[in-house]
């Protein structure tokens, strides 16, 4: 084996080892997720000032901007994971692929009602076909697509691979929905928050949302552990390290 | 790494290379010819001429909104770098909509002039409280409108 690969990354990749793993940051995960987002809901509906256009209708973006990136970011989760199971067969990534699928369909979909909500507002429409809404619209249907092809098969690991397959491939709509607004002439609005170069948003709404991008992404590991660890559980079934936990459950 | 492993990596990656350079290409093509909206100087330059209905892009000009009297119709003027377009729309305009704001209205010609059926507002990306934003009015005397009104007309 490769020997660039630190070995203590090579233990977590074994089902018992993440099990225990998983299970002893899940609990940590929730309370950031938790505490995180109460600051960043109060930061955002009550310390933050309404915006000068827009009133208090903007405050949905505390809600949309975070869910969107979290599509995106699971997405690409999703898709490394694909790749690592597709290519060396590691059992654990093809769990973590396929349960990231339901957390970002479910943040997709978020992202699709909450824009609508404020385009009828803001725009005058709920939808139209714009590069922006309709790359986004095709993200959810690749995770739907994903999750389907993976309960189609009899056999969980043939249908994770073939599902990691579809994931793999989708992972080029990644970047089309992020640089829709760029390449093509859109209704959405342009990147607020820039890596490079200045933001178009006042401090005090600033804080809330990146508040709220920590709590998703925490809210999205606590949920991937405990999907994990179920599915590991019901995959390794036969082996000892199962049986022991069975056990000492049945114990207490 | 073993041979099995090393010719799976092969594949996928060939495959990932096809579907990049595939979409990669679609992508390019789409830009070229998938036209959300037309600009008034576009439209005055016979870009559109192919299509009976599309959707005219720009900011409406300041001090051109004209509303009738006696029903929904509205006329106003949309202007972008180079060119203008009197725009004629029977309906209720979303909130956004006011002078020197970057709208989107779907419709088709009529003679010079454009007759919409859908006025959509654009917003931009800039959020800010307003107590900040009549602050930099005072400071800037305006300028910052100017400012976001070019930046629209870059995004258009």
């Amino acid at each position: 084996m490769a020997n660039w690969i630190p070995l203590w990354l090579h233990k977590l990749s074994s089902p018992p080892v993440f099990y225990r793993f998983a299970g002893t940051l899940r609990p940590w995960a929730i309370a950031l997720a938790l505490v995180l987002g109460i600051v960043a809901m109060y930061g955002g509906l009550v310390l933050a000032p309404p915006d000068y256009q827009q009133g208090n209708d903007y405050r949905i973006i505390f809600i949309h901007v975070p869910s969107a990136w979290m599509s995106l970011f699971i997405y690409a989760v999703m898709g490394i994971a694909a790749f690592i199971a597709l290519v060396w067969r590691i059992k654990l990534a093809e769990v973590v692929a396929m349960a990231s699928a339901p957390i970002g369909a479910a943040f997709t979909f978020i992202t699709l009602v909450t824009g609508s909500l404020w385009g009828a507002r803001m725009w005058g429409t709920w939808w139209t076909w714009d590069a922006r809404l309709t790359s986004e619209l095709v993200l959810l249907f690749l995770y739907l697509g994903v999750i389907a092809l993976y309960h189609s098969f009899e056999d969980r690991r043939q249908g994770a691979r073939t599902a990691g397959f579809l994931a793999l491939i989708g992972v080029v709509n990644v970047p089309i929905v992020h640089f829709s607004v760029n390449w093509w002439n859109t209704l959405h609005q342009g990147s607020t928050i820039r890596l490079l170069g200045p933001s178009t948003i006042a401090s005090s709404m600033l804080w809330p949302l990146l508040t709220m991008m920590a709590a998703t992404k925490f809210y999205y590991f606590a949920s991937l552990f405990g999907r994990v660890r179920a599915d590991l559980l019901a995959l390794e079934s036969g082996k000892d390290w199962v049986r022991q936990i069975a056990e000492n459950e049945v114990r207490r | 790494m073993n041979p099995t492993r090393q010719r799976r990596l092969t594949i996928i990656i060939a495959v990932l290379a096809a579907v990049i350079i595939a979409s990669a290409l679609t992508v390019y093509a789409l830009q070229q010819n998938m036209s959300y909206l037309f600009t008034p100087s576009q439209v005055q330059a016979g870009d559109a001429t192919s299509y009976k209905t599309f959707r005219l892009g720009g900011m409406v000009k300041q001090g051109s909104i004209e509303r009738s009297n006696d029903s929904l119709k509205v006329t106003f003027t949309v202007v972008d770098a180079a060119g203008a377009m009197p725009v004629e729309y029977t309906g209720i305009l979303p909130d956004l909509f006011r002078e020197n704001q970057s709208v989107i209205a779907t419709g088709h010609m009529a003679g010079a002039r454009f007759v919409a059926t859908e006025v959509l507002a654009k917003h931009d990306e800039t959020y800010m409280p307003k107590e900040l934003k009549d602050a930099m009015a005072k400071a800037h005397a305006g300028k910052h409108i100017d400012e976001s009104a070019n930046q629209d007309k870059q995004q258009l």
